[in-house]
């Protein structure tokens, strides 16, 4: 699956280890929640970077003391219906002050990325190649945005108050 | 009126080239059924027995002329020829092609229509009380809240994918004609001591398999922290909804799982966090919104004119005026009720030129503006009293003047088995056979306010559990066969019905309905005890009995 980094289709560092993978020498490891909480200390130390896979129906609150350590945080789109990581997403940018890759997994297809970038997420484990590629195109879909969230766009209720404002000053 | 300025309109063209752009991959092949339903649903359209249905919103019901005269242009040009206008403040139509939806989308997106979230598993079309801004006695205009609610659901990158579709109402007076205790949220507009404005939270109400009446979680939220509280609910709800059984995903079975102290301390605990953020909204943002909100021109006209006490005399005229004319809270205008109710025809549908000319008169009469309520009829919100006379003749020729709002034939029906794919037996042609029993004026006026709602399957989009009379149909055996209840209601008392026994067969289900008439008729205690009040007086059994006594 292509992974969308910064804008554009880049090359994944990490390498995904299961619950019971030994654990390589050096590299960058994505490793699953249980492992990750269960090993933190450890994991932490070692060379290279780590990252978490959160599943969605887990308390995000619990990565909370690792924050500042983790690379990736990697959350689950099972299907791409079922929105509980957008929630994760916002928390952790949001509430948590989380600034490392926020990375979206699973179900990810082209006509999420603006809820995703509203949302938080900075990159994604893209399912098709040809919504990778799209992946600029697609983003810059939508101008007018209703809802202030953590991603600094300016807000359609706010826009008309600084033209209201603009129109003031001009008269 | 609202008016939408450049950054809505920008916004609605944004959705309509990015749908535009998902039909294409979907015919193309590159989207799969599976992948392309999602989307589909989240722009009105859902794939029926027959052909493609398309849901366009109505926000909070309000119409401009011109609006109303694009949703004809639809009806003409991509439907066969008519629309039907639904308990959710929407007009669906029913057999669109699926190449066309975008052009359709682009034609009403040159009036400010849209048809964004009229399905899905996301935040409904805001509803709210179709006389809003012109009822008497309301505490102010809901309809500048259900604009900021509608704004702030509208795309949210956080609840576009929530376990199930989610349904906010919203009322500003006593009489809540918004049903907003059958919704997942349910406002109710209010003043504290200080006289501030905030609303009464109400939470976890819905029809369906599992029927619920909300339940209020917070007696005043300020007006300024209602974004962030409704926020906090969505929030609490898109994290532990059920999403392993769709029949247990809506918020009122997390409401009543939970228990309602329970869920509120979640809400209450996640709004903490949130109240003081950029979702506090500022007192200027509010009367921006409200300066966008134009009103008629109103003139001071006398209470009674001329026109109305001559026309007074002809006993049509005063059938109608009496039924479909309210009280506006100008001196001399009112507001008209228009039946989408004639006889012997399906609830809530609307020709093409039924409603071009309903746009006509309503530039001559109410000041370009019309409503749609969840009863399925329309309104005319500021008609001066001296051109009703004029106003009424116009409908009784377009076929749009039958006197029977609220009466017994002003049935509320889903489009059950004729069009629907989840229905499992009829509702249209149940409502037809209604509205033919009941025909005579005289005898549903002797009869009052009387609710019939019919749903043609479980889901209930014709709210049964909420009529006075509801019917439900349901397939045993491979035949239809109908469950009815008495004693439901949707407004501020709000209550489910009651099963009086028994399902009955297609067949039957009139004679029933006029057993229970007939019942109500010799045991109410004076002529102006409403069935409801009966029903809630007596109890089940003497209608039961009535009914069953000879089947």
């Amino acid at each position: 699956m292509p992974l969308v980094n910064g804008g554009k289709i880049a090359d994944d560092s990490f390498v995904k280890l299961a619950v019971d993978t030994p654990l390589p020498e050096g590299g960058d490891i994505l490793v699953p929640a249980e492992r990750f909480i269960g090993e933190a200390d450890a994991l932490l130390e070692r060379a290279g970077k780590v990252g978490v896979i959160w599943p969605n129906n887990r308390d995000i609150a619990e990565l909370v003391p690792y924050l500042g350590k983790i690379a990736v945080v990697a959350l689950v789109f099972p299907t791409f219906r079922d929105g509980r990581a957008y929630s994760q997403a916002r928390l952790l940018r949001e509430r948590y002050n989380y600034r490392g890759e926020l990375r979206a997994t699973g179900q990810v297809l082209r006509d999420q990325f603006v809820f995703m970038l509203r949302a938080g997420f900075d990159s994604f484990d893209v399912k098709k190649q040809a919504d990778a590629e799209a992946f600029m195109q697609t983003a810059k879909r939508y101008s007018v945005f209703y809802q202030p969230t953590g991603d600094g766009r300016i807000t359609a209720l706010h826009r008309r108050m600084q033209l209201r404002h603009s129109e003031g000053v001009g008269t | 009126m609202y008016a939408y300025d450049e950054i809505d309109r920008t916004l609605v063209n944004e959705r309509v080239s990015e749908f535009r752009d998902q039909v294409k991959r979907r015919l193309s092949g590159e989207l799969t059924e599976d992948e392309f339903k999602i989307l589909r649903l989240q722009n009105g359209v859902y794939l029926q027995l027959h052909a493609y249905m398309f849901r366009v919103a109505i926000p909070y019901g309000t119409l401009a002329t011109n609006q109303l005269r694009a949703l004809a242009h639809v009806a003409r040009k991509y439907d066969r020829g008519y629309g039907h206008f639904t308990t959710r403040q929407n007009i669906q139509f029913n057999w669109i092609k699926l190449a066309e939806l975008p052009d359709a989308l682009e034609d009403l997106a040159k009036v400010g229509i849209h048809a964004m979230q009229t399905s899905g598993n996301n935040m409904r079309n805001v509803t709210s009380d179709q006389w809003a801004g012109v009822a008497p006695g309301e505490i102010e205009d809901p309809r500048i809240w259900s604009e900021l609610i509608r704004q702030h659901t509208t795309l949210h990158p956080e609840f576009s994918f929530l376990p199930r579709k989610f349904k906010i109402a919203i009322t500003a007076s006593d009489h809540d004609r918004a049903a907003i205790k059958i919704h997942d949220i349910g406002l109710r507009l209010i003043k504290n001591e200080k006289g501030e404005t905030g609303f009464e939270v109400l939470v976890g109400g819905g029809l369906g398999r599992t029927p619920f009446i909300a339940k209020t979680i917070k007696h005043f939220v300020h007006g300024r922290d209602i974004l962030s509280y409704i926020e906090a609910i969505l929030r609490v709800y898109n994290q532990y909804g059920r999403r392993d059984n769709i029949y247990k995903a809506r918020i009122k079975i997390l409401v009543h799982e939970l228990g309602i102290e329970k869920f509120s301390r979640e809400v209450e605990e996640e709004w903490q966090h949130i109240r003081n953020s950029s979702l506090h909204i500022d007192d200027e943002v509010i009367e921006d919104i409200r300066s966008r909100f134009t009103y008629p021109p109103y003139e001071k006209l006398p209470h009674m004119p001329d026109e109305l006490r001559q026309a007074a005399a002809d006993p049509d005229f005063e059938a109608w005026r009496k039924n479909s004319v309210a009280s506006h809270k100008n001196q001399g205008y009112a507001i008209v009720t228009i039946s989408l109710k004639p006889i012997g025809a399906p609830p809530g549908d609307a020709t093409a030129e039924q409603m071009d000319a309903l746009a006509d008169l309503a530039d001559k009469y109410s000041f370009g503006e019309i409503r749609v309520g969840h009863e399925q009829n329309l309104a005319l919100p500021h008609v001066a009293k001296r051109d009703l006379p004029a106003l009424w003749k116009a409908l009784d020729k377009l076929g749009l003047a039958t006197p029977n709002v609220n009466l017994i034939t002003d049935i509320i029906a889903c489009p059950g088995l004729d069009y629907c794919s989840l229905a499992n037996a009829r509702s249209i042609p149940i409502a037809q056979e209604l509205t033919r029993r009941f025909a005579n004026h005289e005898l549903a006026n002797l009869i009052g306010r009387l609710h019939i709602n019919i749903s043609g399957c479980i889901n209930a989009c014709g709210h049964h559990h909420v009529g006075h009379i509801g019917i439900l149909g349901v397939e045993k055996n491979g035949e239809e066969v109908y469950q009815i209840t008495i004693g439901g209601r949707a407004d501020e008392n709000a209550a489910l019905g009651n099963l009086i026994g028994p399902g009955v067969k297609f067949d039957e289900v009139a004679d029933v309905v006029e057993d229970i008439v007939e019942a109500y008729l010799a045991l109410r205690e004076r002529p102006d005890e409403l069935f409801m009040d009966t029903v809630k007086r007596l109890g089940v059994e003497p209608f039961k009995e009535r009914v069953y006594a000879t089947r």
